[in-house]
């Protein structure tokens, strides 16, 4: 937190340097541009180039933005300094009472992205986070370091709905874990069938559900666990190439994020719905639709996909267009995934 | 079979008579017409006469129906007022210049009000009424012209106590018209008047009694064109046989310094050592062959170019003001060349162009003046038509210009007339190329007026910006740097506002 702050304070001091001596200030900022996002192989993920813009005030065209982005570092201090945190939304709404507008949503979270960026942070530790939450179930039980609960310690089998992976929980202290390993599942669906399943019992599984791609907090949570305290992380997902890709962000981290993504786990595993457990577990599927087609080959472009394992499952995919969700297995009845699917993938 | 031969009467007729018969040459083909040409000719007569005594004109033109077809003129200036002996000559007459000297004037044939009052003759049958005054006794004089001699007939002579110690002239004229079919045109010819003689102040009155006020915007006469000698290339064969008749028994030298311009004993030494000539040889002795020799000889050699002094233009400042005045647009160009020559006569062009003139429909109209005189009629084929026609605006401008007038003016001591009506100039190559360059100087201007304009607007917004924002950006960096007050922008901004930064 020092750290962010100092960075915070010497942004400013820069600009109030370059009006007193009368110039038009400006600052540098790594490009998020395509052309500058490159993928680093040896850690498995996308990094920033060196390529930098300049934000300038001299040129009346950035003088908005310059400002916005001046006025978010201003926002992150004050979040830092007392203790508070925001949503990327609240800040939306925000900006208008500091006669600083934004034209919608968008707009602002692209100048949070810029002061990551700028700052080579992610916006968690500027205490800025996004509206949805992943949630978790499992016999882990934490320690908040929050103000007001830093007493409270709580099982994360408290609650039969999960608990939500919000910066309170991401930032908790882990005290006691039965589990010995991380399912992250992509449906509520199959979550709650998993939980009802007692598959955290069965597996012994701290299970994380991602709502479709998981959100930055939850791969962090997951990234602590496989961390500190060792557990394997498995990804279960549709069997489409979007489930496929909730499963590499988690692996490999994210392109949009390349700028302050460090948060990769290269050794998660994708269990399923993979390709070929449509043919094997007789799952019912749909025919690829044009936007499956487009997505699956815009992954065997991506760079993260070149593994002997990737590139052999989007072939399958590539060879039969088909795709099946998960709940596809409640066909052979709902115990089906705890009692005979997952067994056999742990196996 | 008895065959009549009829003997052609061949006779010498009188320069009046001439123009009785073609009197469609002098403009006046019929009623519509007549009626603008013997207001436009009653006027310019005015006009001139204040001119070259250095008065402002104060011109009253009142014109009325006194029968179906029939109109009364009055014209009344306060000009010096013409001599009542010459008052026949100088009305009654048609005149052939006698003098050899040269510079601008309005008219060219001489003919001037002379034809306004044959045609009242030959129309109404009445005589012209001419008051005159010098500031003393007034004189009234009517007056007819005896056209197969092409001589004034007094037909009343009166002498009036002045009371008041008015000077000018006034002429009353009967003759048959059509102003509504004229109407259009004559407030025209006043409009434009009054922009190339923005010192007059002309006031007239139409038939339905309305009063039409045109004010002088300029509150001195012009500078009055100096008369020059002829350029040696602006001669032709017959000129110079009458030059060098009226100077029998001097040198060829020195016919040729008293003769023309530009030429002193030097150059004339130079060229006519070139041409083959001595120059002590007396001009009485020269042949016919000689004269051709000689003419032909000054057309190839290069004198200096001629004097401009002789001619008189508008002036930018006084053009730009007054279309102000008449045309209310939104910005003026005004571009007056520096003067130019076409086959050995001086001339200057001034163009204008009026951008976003009230009450002008339809994207560009063109008006044209020659030596101060509004071209109303035979626009087609003019020479400033045919420039406009294949002008290309949009290499000098983004669109062609809405609501615009295009004013050109040629000054010279001989305009080009394509006829005799004196209402359509010929194109001259280097004339067209004069007017050509003078419209696409005034196209730079009103490019930097309109780009001027926009970057008023922008410069404006890039403030505002600025002025909304910097202060933003100081708060919030110095509370990010942890400082208690935030640093200064008001400097940065003056330098912004000054377009500086």
């Amino acid at each position: 937190m020092r750290d962010v702050l100092v960075k915070l304070e010497a942004l400013g001091e820069s600009i109030c340097v370059q009006l007193e001596n009368g110039e038009l200030p400006f600052i540098d900022i790594p490009s998020r541009t395509t052309s500058n996002i490159i993928y680093d192989k040896a850690e498995g993920r996308f990094v920033l180039g060196e390529a930098r813009t300049r934000r300038t005030t001299s040129n009346v065209k950035h003088l908005r933005a310059f400002t916005q982005t001046v006025w978010m570092a201003y926002m992150a201090k004050r979040l830092i300094e007392e203790g508070k945190s925001t949503t990327l939304r609240d800040l939306y709404y925000m900006a208008e009472s500091y006669g600083v507008k934004f034209k919608d949503q968008q707009e602002s979270d692209s100048i949070i992205a810029d002061l990551e960026a700028l700052l080579g942070v992610p916006r968690e530790q500027l205490r800025i986070f996004p509206e949805e939450r992943a949630t978790v179930y499992g016999d882990l039980t934490i320690k908040y370091n929050v103000q007001g609960y830093e007493k409270t310690t709580l099982n994360l089998t408290a609650s039969p709905d999960g608990v939500a992976i919000g910066p309170a929980l991401a930032g908790a202290e882990f005290q006691n874990c039965g589990a010995e390993r991380v399912i992250m599942v992509e449906s509520g669906g199959m979550f709650t069938r998993l939980i009802e399943e007692r598959a955290h019992e069965k597996f012994k599984a701290l299970l994380i559900h991602t709502a479709g791609q998981a959100p930055r907090l939850a791969r962090q949570f997951a990234y602590r666990l496989r961390r500190e305290l060792g557990l394997p992380v498995y990804v279960f997902t549709d069997g489409d190439p979007w489930g496929a890709h909730i499963a590499m962000v988690v692996i490999s981290g994210s392109a949009n994020a390349a700028h302050v993504d460090s948060i990769v786990i290269p050794d998660a595993k994708w269990i399923g719905v993979l390709p070929t457990d449509i043919e094997e577990y007789k799952l019912p599927f749909e025919k690829f639709n044009e936007k499956d087609w487009k997505r699956l080959h815009d992954l065997m472009a991506d760079p993260r996909y070149q593994s002997p394992f990737w590139r052999e499952q989007l072939k399958r995919f590539e060879e039969e267009g088909r795709k099946s969700e998960q709940q596809a297995l409640s066909i052979h009845g709902l115990s089906y995934v705890t009692e005979k699917y997952l067994p056999e993938k742990f196996a | 079979m008895e065959v009549l031969i009829m003997q052609p009467a061949f006779g010498e007729i009188s320069v009046s008579d001439f123009f009785y018969r073609h009197r469609e040459l002098a403009g006046f083909s019929n009623p519509s017409r007549a009626t603008y040409m013997v207001i436009r000719e009653a006027v310019e007569n005015s006009l001139d006469a204040c001119e070259e005594a250095g008065i402002l004109p104060n011109i009253k033109v009142s014109l009325s129906y006194t029968g179906d077809e029939l109109c009364h003129l009055r014209v009344e200036d306060n000009g010096p007022g013409v001599p009542p002996s010459e008052v026949p000559f100088a009305f009654g007459k048609f005149l052939y210049g006698s003098k050899f000297g040269v510079r601008q004037s309005r008219g060219v044939f001489g003919l001037g009000i002379t034809m306004a009052l044959l045609y009242s003759q030959v129309t109404s049958g009445r005589p012209a009424r001419i008051i005159v005054s010098n500031g003393g006794d007034i004189f009234e004089v009517k007056l007819r012209i005896d056209i197969e001699k092409n001589m004034p007939l007094v037909e009343g002579k009166k002498r009036l106590a002045n009371m008041e110690e008015w000077h000018g002239s006034i002429v009353e004229l009967y003759f048959k018209g059509d102003y509504p079919r004229a109407e259009k045109r004559i407030m025209e010819y006043f409009k434009l008047t009054s922009i190339a003689s923005p010192h007059a102040e002309i006031a007239f009155t139409d038939p339905a009694g309305d009063q039409h006020l045109f004010r002088r915007s300029v509150e001195k006469a012009p500078k009055q064109p100096v008369e020059t000698l002829p350029h040696p290339h602006g001669v032709d064969a017959e000129m110079l046989r009458r030059l060098l008749k009226r100077s029998e028994g001097k040198s060829l030298l020195s016919f040729m310094v008293k003769s023309f311009q530009r030429v002193g004993y030097a150059t004339a030494r130079k060229f006519l050592e070139s041409a083959g000539f001595s120059p002590h040889q007396p001009t009485s002795t020269l042949t016919n062959d000689d004269v051709l020799e000689l003419l032909d000889a000054m057309r190839k050699y290069s004198f200096p170019p001629p004097d401009a002094r002789c001619l008189s233009p508008i002036g930018e400042d006084a053009l730009r003001d007054a279309i102000m005045r008449i045309f209310e647009p939104e910005f003026v160009a005004v571009c007056e060349r520096p003067p130019s020559v076409y086959l050995g006569h001086p001339f200057i062009v001034e163009v204008a162009v009026a951008y976003g003139c009230k009450g002008i429909e339809g994207e560009i109209v063109l008006y044209r003046f020659a030596n101060r005189v509004p071209l109303i009629y035979d626009a087609h084929s003019d020479v400033s038509m045919n420039v406009l026609r294949r002008f290309n605006w949009g290499s000098y401008l983004h669109v062609r210009p809405q609501a615009t007038a295009v004013f050109t003016h040629i000054c010279s001591t001989r305009i080009p007339f394509k006829t005799a009506g004196k209402e359509c100039i010929a194109d001259p190559p280097e004339v067209e190329r004069e007017i050509e360059l003078a419209l696409k100087e005034c196209c730079r201007r009103l490019k930097t007026h309109l780009t001027g304009r926009v970057s008023v607007e922008e410069r404006g917004r890039r403030f505002n910006a600025y002025k909304k924002y910097l202060p933003k950006i100081a708060q919030f960096a110095s509370e990010l740097a942890g400082r208690k007050n935030a640093p200064n922008v008001s400097l940065i901004l003056e330098r912004i506002l000054e377009g500086k930064n």
